[in-house]
């Protein structure tokens, strides 16, 4: 009476097959390494030739080289040989390259093309910085209403429309007229050419105003666009840092998380998250010649500066600069009408168009260049002194010839490829942070506090697991030893399902897990105590087993669901370490299920569902 | 083996007026314990810094602290963390300072004293975030509580919900008394300890519960204290038995575990001996001080009298 039928068994077999092929990558361990990308081109055979080239000059020892989803990966033996490697890399191949370190995965390419991974391991475990930052949204809705007062300032005297007085009032951009009659001209057009904006009338004594306010819509729009431009302005930064696997994602409605796992030197994380970026509009000068010749010599003709491009050529230009990167409004790319290739589109504000149409205006035809700085701050280690140093990174990122004169809204066009037009847009718009940041929440763990962490997780899971086996044994017997099984099954299934989730393992997260074990075997003894129950009131023990997996059913699906919604108000509502929690405690519980209820009874099934006149069975005592 | 002997008849209920004076002297402690001395609450509420560094050598703390008292840190609490090697600073949230920048100098500091100094970690905790973390967490404790009533309430019945939820307040209220008594650091780790002690109570009381109804349909000339008393005597040997593993597992994390997670594990110690009491003496004497009675959870067929199971 107690046999499974085959299918059963079957889903017995596939779970238990499922979850060591997806468990098994945890066990091949990883190897530290280098990830190489360039900043411009793709990688080539050549790149990875020239790094190994490297390598094997300084005595380097590696144990492979590929080339990985567009970048080199070089992995080492141990950690020391990864950071001399890095640091190696990082002088050699200069600003070109992009040098991250890394931890690559052993699993073996079956089990990778199955898709199986292995854990994502917290910060907690692995070590590295979390920054929490909140974007200052009053001063992002405070340039707006400045850059709105430059625009209608400038927009009325183009327009030939008399008016007294532009200024920023509270949330309101406030015009004032000497009289009715000018404001009603005034006002028609400004409703035209700003729709975004709802205007209305004021009067005080002879003088009339109108007041602009902006829409809820425009006010949300630019939050979004504040939040959104810092994202993408920190990405740009942490790329600089060297590190793999970054997250760098949005929090609510006005906060950024930052997550870099393995970074240590926070001091220098800071630095650059917080570096301050600008650009500038140029004028080009002289002929490529002359520029190879300034290079050289280090000579400069007067009112000319020597600048470098992306790829290292020398360029110069004029000391003069057309317009910084504050002025631009938006940029965004796009494809031309006319010559149908890629192009970037720029908006400037009022007192920038200005400007911009000033000079070009008598430079058709010149080429204009687009220059990069970037203002660091490093500490850096002289004399075993900290020192602070101050560096200014400046780069021509394009060039362009001006064909027309250029007013508040123009393009750049000539640009090899939708991706380089894509490139230039967002280092145009997010040179700058659009509004300033400030960390709220910093969680830095150090590499050996990590591993630590992970000692101690593991320890802890160890004797628990073996202090709980031994227990369910000394208590059970033979149903004990089921029970064991299907604890150790229930483990890899977490453990399963955890890798294929790539659910972030944190040390809570363990202590989830090993609080399951602990609890899982929860429906196990209420199935044996059931088994021994049935027996003491004189069932034959087929009966009883068959009685005691019958009648616990239901109390161990009721008081697991109850657990379930337990865990997952943890996780609607809990934030980062407690939502790994949740996470853990939420598998354990499903998979605990599974596990308690079916491995065991396919297991006593296999044992004594033949034995037609089965006498007694190891349960240990009645 | 077995702990606990077969057809244990205890008295539970008959003694239950005891059980209620220990209840609320536990409960009053705690709420008293909670008003005056408060949690103990750690960085990720209250908002601040630590930052934690090991030394290849013991340090002595008033060195620690005269270096960073000199470059005008003198909030700092200076501690060992662990051993004598590790030394851990903490600071206090201050209105109107940015401490962001802040860890990096106390890290300079902490360095000056020797080179080979490592960091450990470094959390900061702007005021806002913590506060908000009181919040969320209020929030999980009254979904919970509400979820649960609805779901008891739907599988059961509505006076055993309401003995259920109130056995739930009871551990989280003593949990929380414990701590505070005993000035725990209450973390976010702790938190979590105390939501896990919700789902491991919730789980013993629908264990005594669904053998309550059980012998409901089993014992029909049976008085409902009669009935309880047997069905928590035939769940004393799994109560029992659970509760040990789990206390075990809970025991080597908090001795193993590291100190991330001592919080958690304490949370749980109390709470599972917390959780295992309330059970019985909160969760089921208060639904049969509520008049808790056969008909509540067993409907009678009109024509021949024999009950029906309505489990669902």
């Amino acid at each position: 009476m107690n046999r499974y039928p085959l299918w059963k068994n079957l889903i017995v077999v596939f779970m238990l097959v499922f979850g060591v092929i997806y468990a098994l990558p945890n066990l091949y361990g990883e190897d530290p390494a280098l990830q190489i990308s360039a900043r411009a081109t793709a990688i080539t055979l050549a790149d990875q030739q020239r790094v190994t080239g490297l390598l094997q000059q300084h005595g380097i020892p590696i144990k492979q080289a590929t080339i990985v989803n567009d970048q080199v990966l070089v992995r080492f033996a141990n950690t020391e040989d990864q950071l001399k490697a890095a640091d190696l890399m990082r002088k050699e191949l200069g600003r070109a390259f992009i040098v991250a370190l890394n931890l690559a995965s052993n699993t073996p390419a079956w089990l990778s093309a199955l898709g199986a991974k292995p854990m994502y391991l917290g910060l907690d475990l692995r070590g590295g910085v979390h920054f929490l930052m909140e974007v200052d949204m009053d001063s992002a809705l405070k340039q707006m209403r400045e850059r709105m007062v430059e625009d209608v300032r400038g927009f009325l005297r183009n327009e030939k429309l008399r008016y007294q007085l532009v200024a920023a009032e509270g949330n309101d951009v406030v015009v004032r007229f000497a009289d009715g009659a000018e404001r009603e001209a005034a006002k028609a057009v400004l409703t035209r050419q700003y729709p975004d904006m709802e205007w209305s009338e004021r009067e005080e004594g002879k003088l009339a105003f109108v007041v602009g306010r902006f829409s809820e819509k425009a006010l949300l729009a630019e939050r979004k666009a504040a939040l959104e431009q810092n994202i993408t302005t920190l990405r740009n930064r942490v790329n600089e840092l060297g590190v793999s696997e970054p997250i760098i994602q949005q929090q609510g409605d006005e906060r950024i998380v930052v997550q870099l796992p393995g970074v240590q030197d926070t001091v220098r994380a800071k630095e650059i998250l917080g570096a301050t970026a600008t650009l500038e509009f140029r004028l080009v000068d002289g002929t490529p010649t002359e520029w190879e010749e300034a290079a050289k010599t280090g000579q400069t003709p007067a009112g000319a500066l020597l600048f470098q491009q992306r790829g290292g050529q020398p360029v110069l230009l004029k000391r003069q600069v057309i317009i910084t990167g504050n002025q631009i409004v938006d940029a965004s790319s796009g494809i031309e009408q006319q010559s149908g290739s890629s192009a970037v589109f720029v908006n400037l504000d009022g007192k920038g168009a200005k400007r911009m149409s000033d000079i070009t205006s008598q430079n058709i035809g010149k080429p204009m260049a687009v220059v990069f700085i970037e203002n660091k701050v490093e500490t850096v280690e002289e004399n075993g002194q900290m020192v602070k140093k101050k560096s200014v990174v400046q780069e021509v990122i394009n060039i362009a010839t001006i064909r027309d004169q250029l007013a508040n809204r123009f393009q750049i066009t000539g640009l090899d490829s939708s991706k380089e037009a894509r490139d230039l847009a967002l280092l145009l718009r997010a040179g700058a942070l659009r509004a300033p940041i400030e960390i709220v929440e910093e969680r830095t763990v150090g590499p050996s506090l990590g591993a630590d962490n992970i000692q101690a997780g593991v320890t802890a899971a160890v004797i628990a697991f073996v202090a709980v086996a031994l227990f369910m044994i000394l208590y059970y017997s033979l149903f004990g030893v089921f029970a064991n099984v299907a604890l150790f099954v229930n483990l890899v299934l977490i453990v399963a399902v955890l890798s294929l989730l790539q659910a972030t393992l944190t040390l809570p997260g363990i202590a989830g897990i090993v609080l399951t074990l602990g609890m899982a075997v929860d429906a196990n003894v209420l199935i044996n105590e059931r088994i021994r129950e049935e027996l003491r009131n004189g069932n034959t023990p087929q009966a009883a087993i068959h009685a005691g997996y019958e009648r616990a059913f239901a109390t161990i699906l009721d008081a697991n669901l109850t657990t379930l919604l337990a865990a997952l108000a943890l996780f609607a509502f809990g934030s980062g370490p407690i939502k790994g929690f949740a996470v853990t405690l939420s598998i354990g519980i499903l998979a605990s299920m599974f596990t308690a209820i079916m491995v065991t009874r396919s297991l006593v099934n296999l044992t004594y569902g033949r034995q037609a006149r089965l006498k007694s069975i190891a349960i240990g005592g009645v | 083996m077995r702990f606990i002997p077969n057809n244990t008849h205890f008295d539970f209920f008959g003694k239950r007026y005891i059980a209620y004076g220990v209840t609320i002297f536990f409960v009053l402690a705690s709420i008293i314990s909670l008003a005056t001395k408060g949690l103990n609450f750690g960085l990720d509420f209250t908002g601040g810094m630590v930052v934690e560094v090991v030394y290849p050598q013991a340090v002595e703390l008033e060195k620690v602290r005269t270096v960073l008292a000199e470059k005008g840190m003198e909030g700092a609490v200076v501690q060992h963390f662990g051993s004598a090697n590790n030394v851990l600073v903490r600071l206090p949230p201050k209105d109107g300072v940015k401490q962001a920048e802040f860890s990096a100098q106390v890290l300079e500091v902490l360095n000056s004293l020797d080179a080979k100094a490592e960091m450990r970690r470094v959390e900061f905790v702007g005021p806002a975030v913590g506060k908000e973390l009181v919040e969320n967490g209020a929030m999980a404790l009254v979904f919970v509580l509400v979820g649960i009533m609805i779901y008891v309430g739907l599988r059961f019945e509505f006076k055993l919900a309401f003995g259920a939820v109130q056995a739930l307040l009871h551990d989280v209220i003593v949990v929380l008394g414990f701590m505070s008594f005993f000035e725990f650091e209450f973390d976010l780790a702790a938190l979590a300890g105390v939501l896990a002690v919700m789902g491991y109570s919730i789980n013993d009381t629908i264990v005594v519960f669904d053998r309550i109804r059980e012998n409901f349909l089993k014992m029909r000339k049976a008085t409902p204290i009669e009935v309880m008393n047997s069905a928590i005597n035939d769940t004393l040997s799994r109560t029992t038995m659970t509760s040990l593993t789990t206390f075990i597992t809970v025991m080597v994390l908090f001795y193993f575990g590291g100190a991330a997670v001592h919080g958690f594990s304490y949370a749980l110690i109390i709470g599972i001996l917390s959780g295992t009491y309330s059970s019985i003496f909160v969760a089921a004497a208060l639904s049969l001080a509520m008049g808790l009675k056969r008909s509540d959870l067993v409907r009678e067929r009109v024509k021949d009298g024999s009950p029906v199971d309505d489990r669902p």
